[in-house]
């Protein structure tokens, strides 16, 4: 076994026992990108010369026998929305390649507090809208589970890279699913937060009354010491809310013999995969071993939720999206006639075409006469998706869902039909909605041995809860956990 | 599809109000994949929302309000490193006037 494949809570006890030290980890981490990166092409930037000093900075403070932070020689992969001071952060677009941040993110500024290790940049969908990294203008992510498959998106670069045992965890963003769906394609725990628990300040907006960054990790212990780091209120984020962060460690440790779970009956729809259903249903019997109380509920207006969904984004991305204008950073039109012809050419030269659909969706639901029939409609509808939440959570303590429909779907198999692609999301989206939190972790493999997840929901601010189920769920789980054994696929193989 | 939602032409106007430009070929696409885009989110008028309030944020909290202090901002150079077309510490854009 090499260092890399560890978790990150197995690495920092090694480190503070000094049975290993973090630059030995730096350097399997980087072997093992070096092995499969170009499989899986996870990473969009590596920072190695910057990860081997600071690992050798915490050597360092070991020997000295110092204090260390929590995350001391924790390997981070950073999804490449999220801004990194120095290092070049595109999401995805050709309309930011090159753009070199001046300044970090919060997430960032507290991830390097705590003695995270950056070890690179992560690919995804342009601007984080798609659901399978093909959307990037870099070139897919391939799942380590099947080379012919998608990661999932639009966080694909960050879960594909620790499933791939590239990094011990990573950052990515959910507006619809995006940290969640790629989790569950990847066999990675993945968590959206509540709205507001951890700062927006740096993350490159898509749809800011949706956006949340949050962890992909190996498993439940990883993602909850990632969650403490990150979350806070931050004075740079006016909509970060101001409330003590729990100690989500120590909670994990309780039962889960007091909690009532509801299954949503709008969620067993048609097109869920036979075989995610049966992976759930194993798995709702493991929380009533485990003393849970599980019946079913219902959320009404669960199907009402991709339109609204597609509305409030695309109308919030097109005007998040108006800053790309060619003037202060990123691409610029190298011919044009005046202001308002370069703008258009840069624009259209720089932005690929699921962003130019969703900005001119957008763009159309905002426009004079039309406002009221789609935006504020969409706006009134959501208010009726966050009460169906409301209401089942007056009486129970976390819904439990399957993740996506399917497990990974192959590359191009939806990329023609941007509806069907959306409906990848069906089980995610109303959670952003709501502003709720909630977690993916992998609940089985199919009979091709690809992973599937299943998703808990809680309150408003209630993550403690969500990942205490999840804790106890992944320690009582009788599917032994597999890694991916990457294979370059067959079709690559044969062409040889 | 029953009806066109959105025309070409409709589709050249919110082009125009998005500042992009397409060609004959995308200006089709765009079109016939609006429409039906459109014709699904016509679900939501199934719903009878008159007496309902639209929610804009979903965490009601007080405002936050940092305190009136002054404080650094990022160096100039820094802001304008990222351009290639800065001019005495200006960003430099086509004659407007």
């Amino acid at each position: 076994m090499t260092l890399n494949q560890l978790t990150a809570h197995e690495a920092i006890n090694l480190i503070k026992k000094k049975r290993i030290t973090a630059y030995e980890i730096m350097q399997d981490i980087f072997s093992q990108i070096d092995k499969v990166d170009n499989l899986i092409k996870a990473f969009l930037v590596i920072n190695r010369e910057e990860a081997l000093k600071q690992a050798k900075e915490i050597d360092k403070k070991v020997k000295n026998g110092e204090k260390l932070p929590p995350l001391a020689g924790v390997a981070v992969a950073i999804k490449d929305i999220i801004a990194t001071r120095g290092t070049e952060t595109t999401c995805g677009s050709k309309i930011l390649k090159g753009f070199i941040p001046p300044y970090n993110a919060t997430v960032i500024n507290r991830l390097r507090e705590a003695g995270a290790i950056i070890i690179g940049k992560t690919n995804m969908d342009e601007f984080a809208m798609g659901s399978s990294t093909e959307n990037s203008a870099f070139g897919p992510t391939y799942n380590p589970w099947d080379l012919e498959r998608v990661p999932g998106g639009s966080s694909g670069g960050s879960s594909a890279a620790v499933a791939a045992d590239e990094t011990f965890v990573a950052l990515g963003t959910d507006t619809g699913g995006s940290i969640r769906q790629p989790a569950s394609l990847c066999g990675m725990v993945g968590l959206k937060p509540t709205y507001g628990r951890v700062s927006r300040y740096g993350l490159v907006a898509y749809a800011s009354s949706l956006d949340q960054i949050g962890p992909i990790a190996k498993d439940v212990t990883d993602c909850a010491l990632v969650m403490k780091v990150i979350s806070g209120h931050d004075n740079m984020d006016s909509t970060s809310v101001n409330l003590e962060v729990p100690d989500y460690l120590k909670s994990c440790q309780e039962g889960i013999k007091d909690l009532k779970v509801g299954v949503p009956k709008e969620y067993f729809i048609e097109g869920i995969d036979p075989e995610v259903k049966g992976a759930l249903d194993k798995a709702l019997k493991i929380f009533e071993k485990l003393g849970a109380k599980i019946e079913e509920v219902s959320l009404p207006h669960t199907e009402y939720s991709l339109p609204t969904y597609y509305l409030i984004a695309t109308a919030e991305a097109s005007s998040n999206l108006a800053r790309y204008d060619g003037v202060q950073y990123g691409y610029r039109a190298e011919e044009y006639e005046d202001l308002s012809s370069m703008y258009q050419k840069t624009r259209s030269e720089g932005f690929g075409s699921e962003v130019k659909r969703r900005i001119m969706l957008g763009t159309y639901a905002l426009s004079s006469g039309y406002y009221d029939a789609y935006y504020l409609k969409a706006q009134k509808v959501r208010t009726l998706i966050k009460e169906d939440f409301d209401k089942v959570f007056n009486k129970y303590d976390i819904l439990i869902t399957p993740t996506s429909p399917t497990p990974a779907f192959k590359l191009n198999e939806k990329v023609s039909d941007p509806l069907t692609m959306y409906l990848s999301d069906i089980y995610t989206i109303p959670i952003n909605l709501a502003g709720i939190p909630a977690i993916s972790l992998n609940c089985g493999y199919s009979k091709s041995n690809l992973p599937i997840g299943l998703q808990i929901i809680g309150k408003h601010f209630s993550e403690e809860t969500i990942l205490r189920a999840a804790f106890n769920f992944e320690q009582n789980n009788d599917v032994e956990k597999k890694k991916p054994s990457i294979k370059p696929a067959k079709h690559k193989e044969a062409k040889k | 599809m029953t009806e066109k939602i959105i025309t070409k032409k409709e589709v050249e106007y919110v082009a125009e109000l998005a500042k992009l430009e397409f060609n004959e070929e995308e200006k089709e696409e765009f079109t016939s994949q609006l429409n039906s885009i459109l014709d699904y989110f016509k679900k939501l008028n199934e719903l009878d929302t008159e007496s309902v309030e639209p929610t804009a944020y979903v965490i009601s909290m007080p405002n936050l309000l940092n305190e009136d202090k002054v404080e650094p901002s990022l160096p100039r150079e820094e802001v304008l490193s990222n351009s290639k077309y800065v001019e005495k510490g200006y960003f430099k854009v086509p004659k407007i006037m």
